[in-house]
């Protein structure tokens, strides 16, 4: 199993009277891109700002590529690359004077900055002021900021908020090719579409805790084994059919279209086999996969955006 | 390293500020123009220099003012950066970097003492030329005298940047904290001159200081005639630095 590179031990953290984190407990292993998914307001913010040293936990360990983030903070920022949640740079900045600013921060020589808005799709627009640029093009030049120290572990923020889905999708292919690099990244997200297509591992967090933490198939398969398949048939031995087989775990029906749900690995082969056993004529057929936001209501018993 | 970062920072919010027309003009020509007019206006005018009050006024009390004008500008123009600044999420991301918090806060520090020092060269210039009474005045012990000033005057001007809650409020609120000052500082009325209650209020007022100070060299007192104001000016400095060191938020 690869190394962790991100521990967090029993961390909690008030703000006055309010409890934004408590008793917070995961790892994030090398070369992963691990996500910490969970309504606004659930405290991923805050468990990202405490692993990145901004800000200093109540209580509980963290280490960070073997430093104490709050107290080794200046040594960890030469080695992470940071994007906050809806940050700004000045308005008037140009987008290549933000590049070379963040450049000049670092004690290690920086050169691939130019490269970096080529492969960000910014060279066009190096002149540009900040205020000028589009939302995606805001986000991109700050993952370029993220990545100007070649950092080995790399911070993002909900990344995509607010942006089209177009602009998202090339976003997630940003990531994708930062883990390509060898990269560990550690993101945040309330998108669990993005969560599940991205993440090789994610912490549902929730309230402040942490509820589970898992690939987002495993945390599928463990909360939500139930798979369906919806068809429309004409045969009147259909419903009497399904529920012979032991996989079936119910069977419902409106006219001509049957909502099968079973469970186990087997169950969609099972309806299949009953369907050609039988020589059940089906109008049309077609599997539900359940996702990440079933996994969410289920164990919270809300859906995410409410 | 950091001075690297500083010197860099300095830079490109000076280009930053430069982009702004109106701040720009605002703050490098508007106090030249203002010293100009007025002291041309007054030149001409029926009450004009020809009364002893007058011609002291034009030599010393107009560039005094003036440059009183210059540093309370720079220090609302520094409050109001940085509450745009920490509205906009731009102080914390700068302060996610190797950047210290006092790196960043060094770099408005800086550009807005050599703002200053641009401007009151301009005036000078251009006083040279254009002004009535002419300036015969110490320039560079008088630069250094109001750097100095503006320097303590910018470190309330944390405190304040420290608590007004959005950038909306703080150029009033500063305005407002600012410009009655120099009512009691001693430009127009002698602080002897004062109620003694007031009188009281003045010696606790910062400006009252800065003007003593540049009034003094303004008119060729020796830098030894002003301890008493360098340390007043060096205590508010350090109290309100020290202040704002507690009180400051990024976000």
């Amino acid at each position: 199993m690869p190394s962790s590179v991100i521990s967090v031990a029993g961390v909690r953290k008030t703000y006055g009277q309010t409890v934004a984190v408590d008793d917070v407990s995961f790892e994030v292993r090398d070369g992963e891109i691990f996500g910490l998914i969970g309504p606004n307001g659930a405290g991923k913010t805050t468990t990202m700002e405490c692993v990145e040293g901004i800000r200093k936990p109540d209580r509980g360990a963290i280490s960070v590529l073997g430093l104490d983030p709050f107290r080794d903070v200046y040594q960890l920022q030469e080695r992470i690359g940071v994007q906050l949640q809806q940050s700004h740079l000045q308005k008037r900045i140009k987008v290549w004077e933000a590049v070379h600013l963040w450049a000049s921060l670092y004690k290690k020589p920086i050169s691939h900055g130019e490269r970096l808005l080529d492969q960000l799709g910014l060279a066009e627009k190096r002149n540009a002021w900040f205020m000028t640029l589009s939302g995606g093009q805001q986000q991109r030049l700050f993952i370029a900021l993220a990545l100007i120290n070649d950092p080995e572990v790399v911070f993002l923020d909900e990344l995509t908020t607010g942006l089209d889905p177009q602009a998202r999708r090339a976003i997630w292919e940003l990531v994708r090719g930062i883990r390509a690099r060898g990269k560990t990244v550690f993101m945040t997200t309330h998108l669990m579409e993005e969560a599940e297509r991205l993440c090789d591992r994610v912490a549902i967090i929730e309230h402040g805790r942490i509820i589970d933490v898992d690939t987002p198939q495993g945390l599928i398969d463990k909360h939500v084994p139930d798979r369906t398949v919806v068809l429309t048939t004409e045969d009147p031995r259909a419903e009497e059919l399904f529920r012979a087989r032991r996989s079936v775990v119910d069977v419902t029906h409106a006219a001509a279209q049957f909502t099968i749900q079973g469970r186990g690995d087997g169950f969609i082969t099972d309806v299949i086999q009953c369907l050609a056993e039988h020589q059940v004529r089906v109008g049309s057929f077609r599997t539900e996969q359940p996702t990440l936001e079933d996994v969410f209501l289920k164990l919270t018993g809300h859906s995410i955006r409410d | 390293m950091m001075m690297r970062g500083l010197f860099h920072l300095t830079w490109l919010e000076i280009k930053i500020f430069l982009r702004e027309p109106l701040g720009a003009i605002g703050t490098l020509f508007v106090p030249v123009a203002v010293f100009l007019l007025v002291g041309r206006a007054m030149n001409r005018g029926s009450a004009g220099p020809r009364t002893p009050d007058g011609v002291e006024f034009l030599q010393s009390g107009l560039p005094v003012l003036v440059s009183v004008f210059m540093a309370i500008s720079a220090v609302i123009s520094l409050i109001t950066i940085i509450s745009i600044y920490r509205e906009g999420g731009i102080l914390k991301r700068l302060r996610a970097t190797p950047l210290r918090p006092h790196t960043i806060l060094s770099a408005h520090v800086l550009s807005k003492l050599l703002f200053t020092a641009f401007t009151l060269t301009l005036m000078v210039l251009a006083g040279r030329r254009f002004y009535p009474a002419g300036l015969q005045a110490p320039m560079i012990s008088f630069a250094f005298a109001l750097l100095l000033s503006t320097l303590s005057i910018l470190s309330i001007g944390f405190v304040i940047a420290s608590v007004v809650p959005t950038a909306r409020f703080a150029q009033p609120v500063s305005a407002l904290i600012f410009y009655p000052m120099i009512g009691l500082s001693g430009l127009f009325v002698p602080v002897e001159a004062l109620p003694s209650a007031l009188q009281w209020v003045a010696k606790m007022l910062p400006m009252t200081y800065v003007v003593s100070l540049l009034s003094g060299i303004w008119t060729g007192d020796p830098w030894s005639a002003h301890l008493g104001d360098l340390g007043a000016l060096a205590i508010a400095g350090a109290v309100f630095v020290a202040l704002s060191a507690r009180v400051f938020r990024w976000e």
